[in-house]
């Protein structure tokens, strides 16, 4: 789950525009299970494996998300042109990136389930950008996202740009996804514990 | 100030007396719809959140329809398929559409209106994103993920943020007898983009909306996600309840948007004058006609999914491949199991349909997604190197189709299949020989 309103840090990992589903996660992975502990772990090892590799870890390209072998990834936080997240409906998406490793994308836009899904279901959070920063960006740079003064900070590079406040989703990411804001709020009951 | 038709739909379904673009509402849900690939999670996070002993909301409301990958022999994806059948089985579910039983259908988003759960006035939500497909019958339809499914299993309710309304007028009184509504939209995707309707409605409405059959319409609203749209919508007339009474005796409230309605936008398109289009590899925006791109070297056709694969669909196809051969590797999978009977009882010169995919030499499959979505290596269709094809589907992103090194043009089953006979991107004019001026 996604900590709230804390610095978010870690590598930057570059990618361009349209970013769609299937890059994100191709459909032929889609089949494992997102509860088996070890079934899940095929979404790191396979999260991004569907954009082109001349285009995958922006401006040299060729840098899969997850290592060869590994089911984690080095890299924290996505950035990425328009866009991001097009395509299909599949919370696996979000999903993937987050057992990646991934905590954030920085995106100017989003296609509206993966935004709606990553929030909802508290997978990670996605920034808006008020510029597209994917060019100004390299694969690899430590990054800092100040939550509480709504900028990026890029810590390699020494500069930072603005990025916008998360507005009426800012509730439900905080709380960590719609069912804890719904327990929050009364709409749905408390857990019952799980007996074994 | 008026409403719009979808901002109707959700005032009605939040209790409010008006709703404003922008709005978060929270919705009653009249049906919730999902798959093989997103049914098995959205039952774990609904067992997760809810407890193991859990019931449904309402089991008249939630629909299984296992579509994705079902004739494979991939583990993983017969484990999700039991998976849902265990669900429905301890859920007592009236309306799960079973692999390997009569019951089974195919294409969730033929599915639902063939089985009566398309209604207008209704909010419908489905874990997929093409749900948007049952927007053409007047209904509020849009894709969501797991949890979002998972919370509907429990509440019977969903947020949502009330769109902005994008309308596109119709002039004309009938379309071309070259031109399927597969065109109409690539056009309109190609003109606005993947993102030009992001968060918004796209309303199709004017007078030529009465030239476009239900399937038609099917086709426009079914890829109002491939412009980021929400939903895509039709008002009902009476066409859409010819259709609707035809399937189901369920009561309905038809809702329209009003005179006075805002808009974000209105686009004009007069659909007479219109042309045969294709989207270009990699995007469904990348749009040419047909005549730009005449020529192109494929390897491949594809005729099926939920956006190209109804009976419309073949029988266009059939009136260019009977007496003719084809030339590339062409594939045919019709998008339900009644289209695939449609198949055999349709007719064309009085020769049934698939005896036309036959003698032309197609290859058929059974009622699934195939190779729409690449899916497991298996996959009837699918696009496993290199390939250039040419396909009545919905998407063409890298590797969407299979391997990332295939290019896919996107088209209508016209083209797909004038393309199938020559070898080569074909207009389809080339073949409907008393349209050509």
């Amino acid at each position: 789950m996604t900590q709230a309103k804390k610095p978010i840090k870690g590598k930057a990992f570059v990618l361009g525009k349209n970013i769609d589903t299937d890059q994100i996660i191709p459909a032929a992975h889609l089949v494992y299970s997102l509860e088996d502990p070890e079934e899940r772990k095929f979404y790191g090892k396979y999260a991004l494996s569907g954009v082109p590799a001349a285009e995958s870890g922006l401006p040299k390209g060729n840098i899969p998300l997850t290592r060869e072998g590994m089911t984690e990834s080095e890299f924290a936080i996505i950035v990425a042109s328009d866009n991001f997240g097009c395509g299909s409906s599949r919370e696996h998406a979000p999903a993937a990136l987050e057992i990646a490793g991934i905590k954030a994308i920085i995106s100017p836009s989003y296609a509206r389930i993966f935004y709606r899904n990553s929030v909802d279901g508290g997978f990670l959070i996605p920034f808006e950008s008020v510029e597209d920063l994917s060019s100004r960006i390299n694969t690899g740079d430590e990054l800092e996202i100040d939550q509480e003064n709504h900028l990026l900070k890029n810590l390699s590079q020494n500069t930072e740009y603005p990025i916008k406040p998360l507005g009426s989703v800012a509730d439900i990411v905080h709380a960590g996804g719609i069912f804890e804001y719904a327990r929050q709020n009364g709409m749905v009951p408390k857990r019952k514990p799980v007996t074994e | 100030m008026g409403m719009t038709l979808t901002e109707k739909i959700l005032a009605n379904h939040s209790g409010r007396d008006r709703v404003s673009p922008g709005d978060n509402v929270w919705v009653d849900v009249d049906v919730l719809m999902t798959h093989d690939v997103c049914g098995p999670p959205a039952i774990g996070i609904f067992k997760h959140q809810f407890g193991e002993d859990a019931r449904v909301w309402d089991k008249e409301k939630l629909v299984i329809i296992p579509d994705h990958y079902i004739f494979t022999t991939d583990k993983y994806a017969n484990r999700n398929v039991d998976i849902l059948r265990a669900f429905a089985a301890d859920q007592d579910l009236p309306y799960f559409y079973d692999v390997g039983t009569d019951s089974y259908k195919g294409v969730c988003h033929v599915a639902l209106p063939e089985e009566g759960f398309t209604r207008p006035g209704e909010v419908l939500f489905g874990t997929d994103s093409h749900t948007c497909t049952a927007g053409a019958f007047g209904q509020f339809a849009t894709g969501i993920g797991n949890t979002d499914a998972a919370f509907i299993m429990g509440t019977g309710k969903l947020w949502v943020k009330v769109p902005e309304t994008m309308r596109f007028v119709f002039e004309g009184k009938k379309l071309p007898p070259y031109l399927m509504a597969k065109d109409i939209i690539l056009q309109i995707i190609g003109d606005i983009g993947t993102d030009g309707a992001t968060y918004r409605a796209m309303e199709f409405a004017g007078p030529g909306i009465k030239a476009f059959t239900m399937e038609d319409r099917m086709t426009l609203t079914n890829m109002a996600i491939e412009a980021g749209g929400k939903n895509g919508v039709v008002e009902p007339d009476e066409i859409t309840e010819e259709y609707v009474r035809s399937r189901t005796n369920h009561p309905y409230t038809k809702v329209y948007s009003d005179p006075d309605a805002k808009y974000y936008s209105e686009h004009y398109y007069n659909i007479e004058e219109m042309v045969p289009m294709v989207a270009k590899p990699h995007s469904p925006d990348n749009k040419a006609t047909v005549e730009e791109v005449e020529g192109t070297w494929l390897n491949r056709a594809y005729i099926g999914s939920c956006t190209g694969g109804k009976l419309s669909d073949f029988k266009a196809a059939a009136e260019i491949l009977h007496g003719n051969k084809v030339k590339l590797d062409t594939y045919i999978v019709p998008a339900t199991t009644e289209i695939a009977r449609g198949l055999e009882t349709e007719t064309h010169f009085g020769i049934p349909l698939i005896e036309i995919f036959r003698e032309a030499g197609c290859s058929i499959g059974n009622a699934s997604c195939a190779a729409c979505l690449g899916g497991p290596a298996d996959t009837f269709g699918r696009l496993n190197s290199d390939e250039v094809c040419i396909s009545s589907t919905n998407r063409n992103y890298p590797g969407r189709m299979g391997s990332k090194q295939a290019q896919v043009y996107l088209a209508s089953p016209y083209s797909v299949a004038a393309s199938a006979v020559t070898g080569v991107i074909t207009d389809p004019r080339v073949f409907i020989q008393e349209t050509v001026i």
